[in-house]
């Protein structure tokens, strides 16, 4: 029925090249080897010439491995069943369950049209401070977290699968340490929520071109969901794995690095995974979470560069905190305004007093005499430090505001504080 | 007609050998036979060699085939102009979107391509011509009306030469396809001009008699822009910034308040919410000078960030093209795109796929050349009637990592005439809009005095010295005097410098307030105080930003905005007095 191949020419990294006829873009092939069986794709056509990603790597493929091309695009299984399991980035079982074939489902899917979004208007409370009072989450929204390695990104990352109101959580892990998986996978079943959840993993000894199709897998069975009617929230760790993968694929491709290595369309490869992202109109929601680790700290890396500019917002997580300078959420506007009328004033306030804080903290450090207004910052500073940026204060967003007006009054006159006065008039006061 | 073969697929870059004669970005279209359906992918040729044409492909590639058909059209890449293009959605290449989604549900179709203004609509047809004038391209040959502006139907730009009318359809209601004029060149052929013509987007619209300065400032409402930062009709500026500097709500705003007759909205290659925020909000807001909905005004090219990248390429053509045609109404135009950056990087990767020699960061050899192309093509010009009419381009830069030395950014500050740049310590500090005051510039008039602008400027400048000596001497290592032109500078910083863009009141103040509120702030700002302590100026200065803040919240027309007024003024004077 198909027609088999036997003769591979080039053979670099996880690229093969061979000469075939008929083939389609983007079209699979199975390619078998002494080694084993392993799905590939095809990236690029030239005349005869036949270029292929082979998903388990080319590692002992030998160059008459028999090539065999299914006239098809990879798919993914989508139904209920994939409730509570595992799966490797090419959708193979990775726990010890059946393997399922059933309503198999197209990856990269088109584009939403712009004008079947609706405007995002429903925030998801997570009963963390820093992200309900500062930068509220909103459904539909995508927001990367920030943070270098070493921080503990995947536990703030169960902590708010726990604790967000949604239906289905996807997670797709990239470059994850195996004791990560079974982290993650421990944490969801004992609070109840791996019925809820599907897994998409590639851990870090897995073949590379697996880590670039977990978002794409992860995404295109949230999408299914979503247009279900469910609100579905897609956690993501780590995508610099995800771009490092591209760029692997790139330069085996012997294409022109653009930034640090990183192919030119990195932006657009990034913006069309993050763009799956959405509220339908008359269906369900994707929320994407997704952790971007940046190497060295540094935030103009190119990775969480570009992913800066496609997401809506970023939360930054340093020394166990969500940093207030920086993260943002965007969408915090649609929100915020129908919460508590003095969550913005707050928001607001709280923040620029912090920042002096900050520079008072500075002065301090270079041995400057404190003024008396250093020294109202200097408490200010300590008590928003201790009761509303630790990661482990879990309250409602009304308590977190009642507190924030408490530890404003506790440090400050009104009049220091650059609130408008008929929010001072209201709110202000001083505790007992 | 000419067709080729495809012989190589590479992302969105197909390469096709082809018979018979084809033009540089000449649109053709490959053909992709799926299952029964039958797709046209919209393509164009970026480099000829030998034999073989580079096209790049404005949709998916996925399962074209070697071998398959590519048929050209002979046409490069056009816009449809006509009436009804304002409060129309776009995408790149001008098919609307709210139709294509009644079409094809909630996802893009590929090869899917609809008409850019709709066949069925009538319109209100005047005729101005009349027979046996002499006419050339860009006149008038009547009028339609469309929301509160007279649209006129011109003589299609593209025709060369003089013209004698031959005949004009009498005033009636038609569709855009009929046929309102039949024109007679110098050798007598007859020609037929309907009520919408086609233009390639990537040449410019010449038809206007003469180039203008642009010297009228474009009121945004914006106090920083209008006073610091101007921007005059028929300009450009730009605005660079780091992710979260707040771009983005600059820009709406700006496509909210500013003072011009259309607003033409480029999202190029950003997030498709943004757009969202628009398409829902505008149809409600009102625009206060005329009475209808922002909306009536607004026309929006959306090609966000996961839509083809080619076709991103195209949006911001597509945008100031029809943008051109509306000048040629004698109208004022605001082009905002959002953002230049990704557009520049859908050249790089064009580049990148046709193994180009990179430039600097891989961004191609020409990419200044064309920046400079875009800019250009705004302008304020006069008509071949008299009228003038103004494009003014402001564009947003999204540099790598928030540093303004990478190509797109001096690529754009060599033919811009305002910058304004947006620093990340500023919206860290929730200083918004976080234009630094500092770095940016303008070449433009201001709405006050410039004189008067620069002499605040140069307090402010002084502030941030102290404030930077500061960090070094402390506080108690700062004279007095010092002292207060440090706190003078976060004085207009905070009262005047930021607005808060979410406020009903402070959002938006007319060049009429910002006259009052720069007599206040100047006052402040140019009195001298006699006060012998540190905490005793701090603390005036912050009472005095308190009460200026309240009184930015309080609208022109209610109770209290004289008297709050006053009662700051008051205090500023017994404090200086007070020796």
């Amino acid at each position: 029925m198909y027609k088999v191949y036997h003769t591979i020419d080039n053979l670099s990294g996880s690229v093969i090249t061979l000469r075939a006829e008929g083939v389609q873009y983007r079209e699979l092939a199975e390619v078998t080897s002494r080694t084993g069986t392993s799905l590939a794709q095809v990236i690029k056509l030239d005349h005869d010439t036949v270029t292929l990603q082979v998903f388990a790597g080319a590692r002992g493929v030998a160059t008459d491995a028999k090539v065999r091309f299914l006239g098809r695009p990879m798919r993914v299984p989508f139904s209920d069943n994939l409730l509570g399991r595992a799966f490797t980035g090419s959708a193979q079982p990775r726990d010890n369950g059946p393997e399922l074939t059933d309503n198999m489902i197209d990856i990269g899917t088109p584009s939403v049209n712009p004008s079947k979004r609706i405007m995002p208007r429903n925030m998801v409370r997570t009963n963390i401070p820093m992200i309900d009072v500062f930068n509220t989450l909103v459904e539909s929204q995508k927001l990367p977290i920030f943070a270098k390695a070493g921080e503990p990104y995947n536990d703030l990352l169960a902590r708010i699968a726990l604790q967000a109101e949604v239906d289905i959580i996807i997670l797709g892990g990239m470059g994850l340490k195996y004791d990560d998986y079974l982290k993650f996978r421990d944490t969801l079943d004992e609070s109840g929520a791996l019925s809820r959840t599907v897994m998409f993993v590639h851990t870090a000894s897995d073949p590379i071109v697996e880590c670039m199709l977990v978002p794409d897998v992860s995404l295109a069975v949230a999408e299914q969901f979503a247009l279900n009617g469910k609100k579905v929230l897609v956690l993501l760790t780590d995508m610099t794995s995800f771009a490092d993968a591209l760029k692997e694929i790139a330069i085996t491709m012997e294409q022109i690095p653009s930034n640090r290595g990183y192919p030119g369309d990195l932006y657009s490869q990034l913006a069309a995974r993050y763009e799956k992202a959405v509220d339908f109109d008359g269906a369900g929601s994707i929320t994407i979470l997704a952790v971007t680790t940046m190497p060295g700290d540094d935030v103009t890396h190119p990775v969480p560069d570009n992913t800066g500019y496609i997401t809506e917002g970023q939360f930054y997580l340093r020394n166990g905190r969500i940093e207030p300078f920086g993260s943002l959420s965007r969408l915090k506007q649609q929100v915020n305004k129908n919460t508590r009328d003095d969550h913005r004033t707050i928001m607001d306030a709280m923040i620029k007093l912090y920042a002096s804080y900050k520079e008072t903290l500075e002065k301090q450090s270079m041995g400057f005499r404190m003024s008396e207004w250093d020294q109202k910052l200097l408490k200010y500073g300590e008590s928003f430090e201790k009761q509303m940026m630790d990661l482990s204060v879990n309250i409602s967003l009304e308590k977190a505001l009642d507190l924030g007006w408490q530890i404003l009054a506790d440090c400050f006159e009104p009049g220091e504080t650059g609130i408008p006065t008929k929010f001072t008039s209201r709110y202000w006061q001083k505790s007992v | 007609m000419t067709t080729g073969k495809i012989v190589g697929v590479n992302g969105n870059m197909i390469t096709v050998a082809f018979e018979g004669a084809v033009a540089q970005n000449e649109v053709g279209y490959a053909c992709l036979v799926d299952g029964d359906k039958k797709l046209r992918l919209m393509s164009e040729i970026v480099r000829i060699r030998g034999r073989d044409a580079d096209m790049q492909v404005y949709e998916s590639t996925n399962d074209l085939e070697i071998g398959d058909t590519v048929e050209f059209t002979g046409d490069l890449l056009t816009a449809e102009l006509g009436p009804g293009l304002l409060r129309q959605v776009y995408d790149g290449l001008q098919n609307p979107l709210p139709e294509l989604a009644k079409q094809c549900g909630f996802f893009l179709q590929r090869g899917t391509y609809l008409n850019a203004l709709d066949r069925e609509v009538k319109w209100e047809f005047t005729p101005v011509a009349a027979p046996g004038q002499r006419i050339t391209a860009g006149e008038t040959l009547g009028t339609v009306p469309e929301g509160i502006f007279q649209h006129r139907i011109m003589v299609p730009f593209s025709f060369a030469g003089v013209f004698t009318v031959k005949s004009v359809a009498p005033a009636g209601s038609y569709t855009v396809e009929k046929t309102v004029a039949v024109l007679t060149d110098a050798d007598g052929n007859d020609r037929e001009v309907k009520m919408f013509q086609r233009w390639p987007v990537k040449l410019p619209i010449t038809c206007f008699q003469e180039r203008l300065m642009p010297t009228t400032t474009m009121v945004t409402r914006i106090r920083p822009i209008d006073t610091f930062f101007p921007v005059a009709l028929g300009g450009t500026y730009c605005i660079p910034g780091p992710f979260g500097a707040g771009k983005t709500v600059l820009q709406q705003t700006t496509a909210r308040y500013a003072d011009v007759d259309i607003v033409i909205s480029a999202a190029c290659g950003e997030r498709a919410g943004e757009v969202v925020e628009t398409l829902r909000e505008f149809p409600e807001l009102m625009d206060p000078r005329t009475g209808r909905t922002l909306m009536d005004r607004t026309v929006i090219i959306c090609n966000t960030s996961s839509m083809p990248v080619a076709a991103r390429e195209a949006s911001v053509y597509t945008a100031v093209t029809i943008a051109c045609y509306y000048r040629q109404m004698g109208l004022n135009v605001l082009l905002l795109a959002d953002s230049t950056s990704r557009w520049c990087q859908a050249l790089r990767e064009l580049s990148g796929r046709l193994e180009e020699i990179p430039g600097e960061e891989a961004f191609p050899a020409y990419l200044e050349s064309v920046i400079a192309g875009f800019y250009e093509r705004a302008g304020v010009v006069r008509l071949k009637d008299g009228s003038v009419g103004s494009v003014t381009i402001g564009g947003t830069v999204s540099p790598a990592g928030g540093n303004f030395d990478e190509p797109v950014t001096q690529g754009t500050l060599k033919v811009v005439g305002a910058f304004h740049g947006l620093s990340r310590a500023r919206s860290d500090a929730r200083r918004y809009p976080a234009i630094d005051p500092l770095d940016s510039w303008s070449k433009y008039k201001s709405v006050i005095d410039n004189r008067r602008v620069d002499r605040l400027r140069e307090i402010l400048r002084e502030g941030n010295d102290v404030n930077q000596m500061m960090k070094v001497v402390g506080e108690e290592g700062t004279s007095i005097g010092d002292f207060i032109t440090y706190l003078k500078g976060e004085l207009l910083d905070a009262v005047y410098l930021q607005q808060n863009a979410f406020s009903d009141v402070d959002a938006a103040t007319s060049a009429e307030r910002q006259q009052i509120m720069f007599d206040l702030v100047e006052k402040a700002m140019l009195a001298e105080y006699p006060f012998k302590q540190k905490s005793e100026a701090r603390k005036f200065f912050q009472e005095v930003a308190q009460e200026y803040i309240d009184w930015n919240q309080t609208a022109m027309d209610s109770e209290d905005f004289q008297s709050r007024l006053e009662a700051i003024q008051k205090k500023i004077e017994e404090a200086s007095q007070h020796v």
